[in-house]
């Protein structure tokens, strides 16, 4: 990986601060990738605040919150790895990125059910049922499937990189000198979190 | 050594911090319940904005960052801000 080499060629702590820089500027794109999402969102939600209501009731809070539940510990978990890593033990960092993954499993599993059931009722982008909705409940549900959809392509990419770490540490080129690949998809991680905690009281929990 | 003068988050703390998300999530679940109508969203928010600040703060470690990240991402959410309050300001006035 570049990383690695580029650790090998200079100083570590120099790296080590610029490459966490270079990664905190990729979230600042993500966030605005997200914010633009949640900023139509919002000027729909003023506009269409009954329709929004009503759709909203279609969600299960349960899911949703249990959901939350998942990605709150599994980011719990991965900044765990990142202390055992520095703290050399290799065997607990390589169990909590693997404790992480199984949750992100959880996470998408529930999605799946959650996506799949609204299938069931013809509830998807494009379906006439949706299309016949009135037009509030018809954004709700197309920034439903935008957001979310997103979001899930982000937990998808989180699972590789987690994937990519695990097999890393088990060789052990991430280890407790190199470790910015596990900090980086760590902060990858938490990002993911941060995004559903905005996520989950606007679509699930709106009154 | 590389880790000399590099700050370690303690287990405990993750785990202080878990406790503390746990407990904003279901203060967030029940005041739903509570109607609170136009409120409900404005605290929505603001438990959700403590939360993420929370995450920010101690699981991305921006706590024992330099100063220059500090002001980094704080500038970037003050520019978010900023994108939503004229965005709702030309809304509301055209």
């Amino acid at each position: 990986m570049l990383m690695s080499t580029l650790q090998q060629n200079h100083s570590e702590h120099i790296d080590s601060e610029t490459g966490k820089l270079g990664m905190w500027i990729f979230l600042f794109t993500e966030l605005f990738l997200f914010g633009g999402l949640f900023l139509v969102y919002a000027v729909f939600r003023a506009k269409y605040s009954e329709d929004f209501h009503t759709a909203a009731d279609e969600l299960n809070t349960f899911i949703g919150t249990l959901n939350t539940v998942f990605l709150l510990v599994s980011s719990m978990t991965v900044a765990m790895s990142v202390t055992a890593i520095q703290k050399n033990n290799r065997k607990l960092a390589l169990f909590l990125v693997l404790v992480t993954l199984v949750l992100a499993g959880l996470f998408m599993m529930n999605k799946y059910f959650e996506w799949s059931h609204k299938f069931e009722y013809n509830l998807y982008p494009g379906s006439e049922v949706l299309k016949n909705l009135p037009r509030g409940e018809l954004l709700f549900f197309g920034l439903y499937y935008m957001m979310t959809g997103l979001h899930a392509l982000h937990v998808f990419i989180g699972m590789i990189l987690l994937s990519i770490n695990i097999v890393k540490i088990g060789k052990g080129t991430v280890n407790q000198q190199h470790y910015l690949m596990l900090e980086n998809s760590g902060l990858y991680w938490h990002l993911v979190d941060l995004i559903w905690i905005f996520l989950f009281p606007l679509l699930y929990l709106i009154t | 050594m590389k880790n000399e003068g590099v700050h370690i988050s303690s287990y405990s703390s993750h785990g202080i911090v878990l406790t503390v998300l746990l407990a904003l999530t279901t203060l967030s679940v029940m005041v739903t319940d509570w109607h609170l109508g136009a409120f409900s969203v404005s605290v929505a928010l603001l438990i959700a904005s403590i939360k993420v600040s929370t995450v920010i703060t101690y699981f991305m470690h921006v706590k024992f960052e330099s100063l220059f990240l500090k002001l980094l991402i704080a500038g970037v959410f003050v520019i978010y801000a900023l994108v939503i309050i004229i965005t709702f300001i030309d809304y509301f006035l055209r």
